[in-house]
């Protein structure tokens, strides 16, 4: 089933004189429950796809349907309510607000949604379980390690129990040990049905997808679904 | 978002950022505080001088002799007359008007009093056992000047608490004969000290009977008529009856002057009323000056938060979230600072009223309320522009803030 269809995504910017084609032309399907790595030399696009594909972003040209649902024409209320229930979001810096406990910056999602605190408070005990974070519920995000602080930013992407989890090179400030149990904390996600779309510079984290996309100069190059079939 | 937690969170990213946050508060405070202070000197200032009128007495009407005021020159009393004197008789003539109560005749000069080889100058008042109730006065020991017919000159004396004090020092005064000028009078009673106030002096004041006066003084004039109204709302027809029995005594000529205290008093107050305001207005651009700055930590705190907002709308927040929670972020600076200024300016206005207890320093209601509102929509006037501005952040532009 079809979570995502892109056709015809175009997204230009304008420098000056000069027309940035950061997408051009992109046509992708991802189905439910995938695992699908974005490669690509540096100003390829890849952050740009993904932050359409998080309706971040709106493309020039093309549709981008969401669960059989134009999303492109919503408003911005409407996409920031799909943003909300539908997408789960992961940086490569974390994002974690620095005034608010780990607790309290997992519960954000929630608390932004308007879930009553009982509820939160219930699903973030939950979430501190079962990433770990137990004992650093009531730690300050410059109180946690690097890896700490992206173990809360990926409880935070998920305690929405988002369809698809979006990640910005989420490994990118992390050094390869804890990089490799952030990759198996997004893994098991996937694991339990969650459709992850990964941008990486890494080509062994790339290898562990079951799908691997290459972009150069705003199109796709290389989609290992198609190479395969 | 709800409300409860929209309140958190903005309590908690200005609680994040605590020299900002002092500042806007301080600027806040001190606005409000400005406000609260100022009036209440401004207010204090009317108060007093409106109770040192009203303890001249109550629905008092005063005469004086001569025209002055509204009535213009008059060429024509100029040429043919000089004005007429007020005497005994003009003041026991007005009880016969219905609107009033009493009359007290006054006559006054200086003199010298002397007992037991001490000796001072002193005011002397030539008045009746009316003038007494008229002006409040209050007795210490003994009794007013006797009841009797204000043309017998009984040689008695009831002098103030300084003069007692320096005649007589600890020794009791009442029986005790005393000179004025050239009479031995007999001192009847002592009036209860005053200290300072508007109008004479009571304390170094000798009150003698207004005929006895006259004859040591050697005119058969009086200084002033002070007369009661039977009532407040009696008080205009009262000084239209003074007047026009005056008129009649006096050959038809309008030759005094009546003055209410009503009129000196609403002029005052609208004076002084009308200085609080202005003082008000002054604080209140200090006010406008702190909306001014809340706005800009405000701007500041947008951009030092762009990250963050950039990551609220990632997380799903509407527009209107971003904005309530900015905008309550600047309501809850200008609230704790209108409230921090609120008690400075109580506390000013409080340690004012200890350090100068004749001086009611008490902010009014009004400006109370009208600094706490205008702190208030001013900071939230204020907030509105940078909340805008973060509610109508690029996502993508500010996630790569931080
Ligand atoms: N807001 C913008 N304004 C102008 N140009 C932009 C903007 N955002 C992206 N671009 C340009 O679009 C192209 C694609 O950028 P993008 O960030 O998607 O690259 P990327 O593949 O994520 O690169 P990297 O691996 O360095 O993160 C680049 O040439 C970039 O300069
Ligand atoms: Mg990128």
């Amino acid at each position: 089933m079809a979570l995502i269809e892109l056709s015809g995504i175009e997204r230009r910017f304008q420098l000056g004189d000069t027309t940035v084609n950061a997408l051009a032309g992109v046509n992708l399907r991802i189905d439910s429950g995938e695992y699908v790595a974005v490669m690509g030399p540096s100003g390829s696009g890849k952050s740009t796809l993904l932050n359409l594909l998080g309706l971040l972003d709106r493309p020039d040209a093309g549709s981008y349907r969401l669960e059989n649902r134009d999303v492109t024409t919503l408003t911005a209320d409407e996409q920031a309510r799909v943003r909300s229930t539908r997408i789960g979001f992961v940086f490569q810096s974390f994002h974690l607000v620095p005034r608010l406990t780990a607790a309290e910056n997992i519960a954000l999602p929630m608390t932004l949604a308007g879930i009553a605190p009982a509820e939160r408070e219930r699903r973030v005990a939950l979430a501190l379980q079962s990433f770990g974070l137990e004992h650093r519920a009531d730690h300050k995000p410059d109180q946690l390690s690097g890896g700490q602080r992206q173990r809360v930013a990926i409880a935070r992407a998920t305690i929405m129990q988002p369809p698809l989890i979006l990640a910005d090179e989420p490994t990118g400030n992390l050094d390869r040990h804890t990089g490799e149990e952030v990759v198996n904390l997004l893994e098991a996600l996937n694991a339990q049905g969650v459709t992850l779309v990964v941008v990486t510079h890494d080509p062994g984290m790339g290898e562990r997808a079951r799908r691997r996309l290459v972009m150069e100069d705003g199109r796709l190059k290389f989609d290992s679904a198609n190479a395969a079939g | 978002m709800r409300p409860a937690d929209i309140l958190r969170f903005a309590r908690d990213a200005a609680t994040g950022y605590p020299l900002r946050t002092t500042l806007s508060v301080l600027a806040m405070a001190i606005g409000v505080a400005a406000v609260v202070l100022l009036t209440a000197l401004g207010d204090g200032a009317r108060r007093y001088v409106v109770g040192q009128f009203s303890s001249l007495g109550t629905n008092l009407v005063i005469v004086l002799p001569g025209r002055t005021g509204t009535g213009g020159f008059n060429p024509a009393t100029a040429i043919t007359s000089t004005p007429r004197d007020l005497t005994i008789a003009d003041a026991q003539a007005l009880l016969r008007a219905p609107a009033v109560r009493r009359v007290g005749p006054l006559a006054v000069g200086t003199s010298e009093i002397s007992a037991g080889g001490r000796l001072r100058e002193v005011m002397v008042a030539g008045a009746n056992r009316d003038f007494f109730a008229i002006r409040n006065f209050e007795l210490a020991q003994g009794e007013a000047l006797p009841d009797d017919d204000w043309q017998r000159a009984a040689p008695v004396a009831v002098i103030g608490a300084k003069v007692q004090e320096e005649l007589f020092g600890r020794e009791p005064a009442l029986g005790r004969l005393v000179r004025v000028g050239d009479r031995r009078l007999r001192v009847i009673g002592v009036l209860r000290p005053t200290g300072q106030g508007l109008g004479m002096n009571t304390d170094e004041l000798v009150v003698v009977p207004v005929a006895l006066a006259q004859a040591m003084f050697n005119a058969n004039t009086l200084f002033r008529i002070l007369v009661e109204a039977r009532s407040r709302e009696a008080i205009p027809a009262a000084s239209t009856q003074v007047l026009e029995l005056l008129k009649q005594r006096h050959r038809g000529e309008e030759d005094v002057t009546v003055i209410t205290q009503d009129a000196v008093l609403a002029t005052f107050d609208k004076l002084l009323g009308a200085l609080t305001l202005a003082v008000a207005g002054i604080a209140a651009i200090s006010l406008a000056v702190a909306g001014i700055l809340v706005m800009n930590v405000m701007l500041v705190a947008v951009t030092q938060r762009t990250g963050e907002i950039g990551l609220l709308k990632a997380l799903g927040a509407p527009a209107r979230t971003i904005r309530l929670a900015f905008l309550a972020e600047a309501a809850m600076l200008s609230a704790s600072g209108a409230l921090v200024g609120y008690l400075l300016g109580e506390a000013g206005a409080f340690l004012l009223r200890r350090l100068f207890p004749v001086f009611p320093a008490y902010p009014p209601d009004w400006a109370v309320i009208a600094g706490l509102v205008t702190a208030l929509s001013t900071g939230l006037l204020f907030g509105f522009l940078p909340a805008r501005r973060a509610a109508r952040l690029d996502p993508v532009q500010a996630l790569m803030k931080h």
